[in-house]
């Protein structure tokens, strides 16, 4: 073991510039799809017809083989072809579906009389989205995001086949010349991120939950 | 002078069934009525078209003495107070938040929001140095009701509803916000409409009270012409435990 804690530190600079890319690419793809999911979850609360469908297909898309995924990606133009804007299409498709669902829930469970006691108050529709139903929605619309950067750290590991860059390289790698420290230099450090990500966001759920 | 709310020969359906039907009452300036009738017989609903959170299908609703429909439901609702069961509190914002919500939507200077908020805290007897802080789930259901009268007085509207205000409270502070509702009443200038199932609370509190039943209004008068004269068998009967 000894072994492998010496093999990890002589390649500490090559895994922190890949960990730093690896945090980029999710972090990129968790910001588009909070800024298409959160959006696209209130407004299914508005149109309840649309609901069913538009979270059945993000169902679907989550049911699509990550690495199939990518490499249907590939010959997409403008957002397919080799490196990271692919990744991270792949990344905002799978981290969709439990912010988008995940908004959906959390606006619904507003109680009704709360959103009545805000109509009947004379707040116009955009002031009870912004002031009363988001922010009691909040703790629920985290719990996605936190399911959502969570799978997403664990997935962007295999962008690194498309060339995207990530703690996957070394893992590839290591695969390739059949090296359980690389792979281990690759899966330990995404495992950790995984863990670092899932607590913060867990406390910021807490204490937004707290809050009501 | 026009009443400061009037329906006439209103009539709503609500999913598929008739819940009013040519009903009609007015409520002059500064009058406090009580809206008596059995569950279902569609008191909230005749408050709802108040203020616009429902559409009348027939009839007109009069507020302020125009047409409710001629008005901007958002500028009309601002101008109504609307008090609910169990206050209807944001549970995410302080008491002080809570009370100074309207006034906050009307773009009030930070100071006079501050000034109001401890006036009316005040007023419904929960000092503003102990309560502006704390939040809904830390105060007793007596005291969020006081908070939602406060929140629903903060612009001095001139016509309160009041929607079963003291129904969720247990008899002892039920009796006591009665009484301080009084006082209220003596310092406000607002006229209130207001829904109870409770007959003894709209004979102690009204000075009218209109008894609904099937969707039109049975008799309304001051609470001795129906304790006195009740209009038929069904007023005398919703009357009948009643002490005089």
């Amino acid at each position: 073991m000894t072994g492998l804690g010496a093999f990890l530190w002589e390649r500490r600079g090559e895994i922190a510039a890949l960990a730093g890319q690896h945090v980029l690419l999710v972090a990129a793809a968790t910001a588009i799809a909070v800024a298409v999911g959160v959006p696209l979850g209130v407004a299914l609360t508005r149109r309840p017809r649309l609901a069913r469908p538009i979270l059945g297909a993000a169902n679907v898309i989550q049911t699509i083989p990550s690495l199939a995924l990518f490499g249907f990606l590939i010959p997409v133009p403008f957002l397919g072809g080799i490196g990271a804007r692919t990744a991270i299409v792949a990344l905002v498709l799978y981290g969709l579906l439990p912010i988008l669902r995940n908004t959906h829930a959390g606006i619904r469970s507003v109680d009704p009389a709360i959103v009545e006691a805000a109509d009947g108050l004379g707040m116009t529709p955009g002031q009870r989205l912004r002031l009363v139903e988001l922010p009691l929605a909040m703790p629920v619309v985290v719990a996605g995001v936190r399911v959502a950067v969570v799978v997403g750290v664990g997935l962007a590991t295999i962008a690194a086949a498309i060339g995207a860059g990530g703690l996957g390289v070394l893992i590839y790698r290591g695969v390739a010349t059949v090296d359980h420290r690389l792979i281990l230099a690759g899966a330990v450090p995404a495992a950790l991120l995984a863990i670092l990500f899932d607590v913060a966001l867990g406390f910021a759920e807490k204490r937004l939950s707290s809050r009501r | 002078m026009p009443p400061i709310l009037e329906y006439v020969s209103v009539s709503k359906r609500l999913g598929g069934r008739p819940v009013l039907d040519g009903f009609t009452l007015a409520v002059a300036e500064g009058e406090t009525v009580a809206l008596v009738g059995p569950s279902g017989s569609g008191k909230t609903t005749a408050l709802k078209l108040a203020n616009r959170l429902l559409e009348p299908d027939a009839g007109e609703v009069r507020v302020f003495g125009e047409p409710a429909a001629s008005r901007d439901a958002v500028a009309l609702r601002r101008a109504v107070g609307w008090v609910i069961q169990e206050g209807g509190l944001f549970p995410h914002w302080s008491v002080e938040d809570n009370v100074t919500a309207l006034p906050r939507l009307l773009g009030w200077p930070p100071g006079r929001q501050r000034q109001r908020a401890v006036e009316l805290l005040e007023s419904v007897g929960l000092p503003a140095a102990d309560f502006a802080r704390r939040r809904p789930r830390e105060l007793s259901g007596g005291q969020r009701q006081r908070v939602g009268v406060a929140r629903a007085l903060a612009a001095e509207p001139r016509l309160v509803l009041m929607d079963e205000p003291f129904g969720a409270l247990d008899p002892p502070s039920r009796r006591a916000i009665q009484e301080e509702f009084r006082g209220w009443r003596a310092r406000l200038r607002a006229a209130v409409l207001f829904v109870t199932h409770d007959v003894a609370e709209a004979f102690r509190l009204a000075d009218r009270v209109a008894v609904l039943a099937g969707g039109s209004v049975r008799q309304v008068g001051t609470p001795d012409e129906i304790r006195r004269r009740p209009a038929d068998e069904l007023v005398r009967g919703f009357v009948a435990g009643l002490s005089p």
